[in-house]
């Protein structure tokens, strides 16, 4: 990376940390609130009449999968308002009259998304132990998979807010498609314990991959081989990466 | 490198998807270091032209080099030298002005600390320092403007774009705003500027190109252009009264009312010969003043004409 593009990942990402920071209250507590309630209804009160899943006591078994979701949630949301707010403000145009490569311009909104992912993940696992008796299994793995996971729902992010015309359009995803596939991603139930038609629909779910792989480094188990979690991350990542900088260099949405 | 022109554009071709065709062959050169007009009626092609070149619109066929370095293969370095004032504001209101200037250096690899020395110079200069920590929302639409200019020198490009830049901004900011792009001009900076006012376009800049419907349709020196207005009108404010315009040999004289006349001077004619007629009729003229400024008629004239086929040359 040379000095211009250094320079300029770094102005983009502080730029997104400390939109952050200003607008914490609707960047960093609303997942906590809801993420502490999920633990309590979902973990203690319904959890304890539930029982295990996979040998596992309910309140532990979902906190992996909730976790993912709000990590999930938040990288998308973050790049999708930010970049977008950029675009209907037109204030993107500071970016695209100067020097920046469109990558630095991608790897600094997507580290953003990637910083809220983290932050909110950390506060709910923070949360967590309030409920729970957790411990990683497998660190490397569980952080690998997290930051994977956050960096793919953050270039999905930018997606959308490319494609975006008004701010309607940055939340018929996540309301209509985010939020479904991460419920039916085995958040709250083992992919086992479906009809097996149903699991073979579940298995076309990219999400259910990343929750697994997330699970089993926290866990020590879950219903699919990392064998195969690993690589589909994988795919998503450099596919959506190739998708996104194609975007930008040919300035759809960005360039009339 | 260093004697090519700021500004080189070649049968520069863009067509939108709507099939509005706004720049039908558009070739043009600004001299480095020149202070240059771009003039044309709304919807003529200047924002489509100055877009392509501050790579805000793509476009379909030409070619355009900024100081040698071309928008196809050397478009980072052609960006580089370039700064742009766009004619809407377009920074984000939640910002405070000296993170949004010290965040456009950083988009152009300036670090951080001379970003915030250059932030501080230009700030200060365009009388925006005591402002530095407000909201951007909360300024004066007079203050967005000289902002967006702070924002487009805190990376000292070579050549300066301003797109109609004093629109809306009262005249003793418009002033300052104006001594302080001159100044820049001085040092080295080449300015084009587009703007309705066409008073500043002729005090101002010393070559100018006149677009409209996609195709220039005049490049010129100022000089030159203005050289080639053939008659000029002026009101005269008379001392006494009069009931009927006097007849006064190769003047043409209209009397607006009893105290005013509007005269035609053709080129050539001295003003001599006037007052020497009117003083001859015993009437006084208490001041005198164009009827409109000279650029103005010229530039109404060049486009009702639809003259325009032919572009007349390059600037000088």
């Amino acid at each position: 990376m040379n000095s211009l593009s250094w320079v300029a990942f770094k102005t983009i990402f502080l730029k997104e940390i400390s939109r952050i920071m200003r607008i914490w209250g609707q960047t960093l507590v609303p997942p906590a609130i809801t993420m502490s309630l999920y633990f309590l209804i979902f973990g203690n009160l319904i959890g304890g009449r539930i029982g295990d899943m996979n040998g596992i006591r309910y309140i532990e078994f979902i906190v992996p999968g909730l976790v993912m979701m709000s990590v999930i949630q938040n990288a998308y949301g973050n790049v999708a308002s930010s970049f977008f707010g950029s675009k209907f403000g037109r204030y993107v145009e500071e970016l695209l009259v100067s020097p920046t490569p469109a990558w630095v311009m991608l790897a600094g909104y997507v580290s953003g998304g990637v910083a809220r992912g983290l932050m909110v993940g950390a506060i709910v696992m923070l949360i967590s132990m309030f409920f729970s008796d957790l411990s990683l299994a497998h660190p490397i793995l569980t952080i690998f998979t997290v930051i994977l996971t956050a960096i793919v729902f953050s270039l999905a992010g930018f997606v959308n807010a490319v494609y975006a015309k008004k701010f309607d359009d940055i939340s018929i995803i996540p309301t209509f498609i985010l939020t479904p596939l991460t419920y039916l991603g085995g958040v709250f139930y083992a992919v086992s314990l479906l009809p097996p038609f149903w699991q073979k629909v579940t298995y076309l779910n990219p999400i259910l991959y990343m929750v697994e792989a997330f699970r089993y480094g926290i866990l020590g188990q879950s219903d699919v081989s990392l064998s195969i979690a690993l690589p589909v991350i994988c795919v998503f990542t450099l596919g959506l990466t190739y998708f996104c900088l194609s975007l930008i260099e040919r300035g759809v949405g960005l360039r009339s | 490198m260093s004697h090519a022109p700021a500004l080189a554009i070649r049968g520069l071709k863009k067509t939108y998807g709507n099939g509005v065709s706004a720049l039908k062959g558009v070739d043009l050169t600004v001299q480095a270091g020149d202070f240059f007009a771009l003039l044309g009626p709304n919807g003529a092609g200047k924002s489509t032209l100055i877009g392509i070149v501050s790579s805000l619109v793509n476009f379909n066929e030409g070619d355009v080099d900024v100081f040698g370095l071309s928008l196809r293969n050397q478009r980072a370095q052609a960006k580089q030298q370039l700064g742009l004032v766009p004619q809407e504001f377009n920074f984000n209101q939640f910002e405070k002005p000296f993170d949004i200037c010290v965040n456009s250096a950083g988009y152009y690899g300036v670090s951080r600390e001379l970003a915030k020395a250059r932030t501080e110079k230009y700030l200060t200069e365009l009388q925006l320092w005591d402002k530095r920590d407000v909201a951007s929302r909360t300024l004066s639409g007079g203050m967005k403007r000289r902002l967006m200019i702070a924002r487009a020198m805190v990376h000292e490009p070579r050549l300066l774009i301003l797109d109609e830049p004093t629109a809306g901004v009262d005249i003793e900011i418009r002033r300052s705003l104006w001594k302080f792009v001159q100044q820049i001009n001085t040092q080295g900076t080449t300015v084009i500027l587009t703007t309705h006012y066409l008073e500043e376009a002729e005090s101002l800049c010393r070559n100018i190109a006149i677009i409209d419907k996609g195709q220039i349709v005049e490049n010129t020196s100022m000089r030159a252009l203005l050289d080639k207005l053939d008659k000029e009108a002026f009101i005269l404010d008379l001392a006494t009264p009069l009931t009927e315009a006097p007849i006064i040999h190769g003047f043409t004289v209209q009397l607006l009312d009893a105290q005013t006349l509007e005269v035609e001077i053709p080129k050539g004619s001295e003003l001599n010969g006037l007052f020497g007629a009117l003083s001859g009729a015993g009437i006084g003229v208490r001041s005198l003043r164009n009827k409109s400024n000279r650029l103005e008629e010229l530039f109404v004239r060049l486009v009702d004409q639809g003259k325009l086929a032919k572009p007349t040359g390059a600037a000088a």
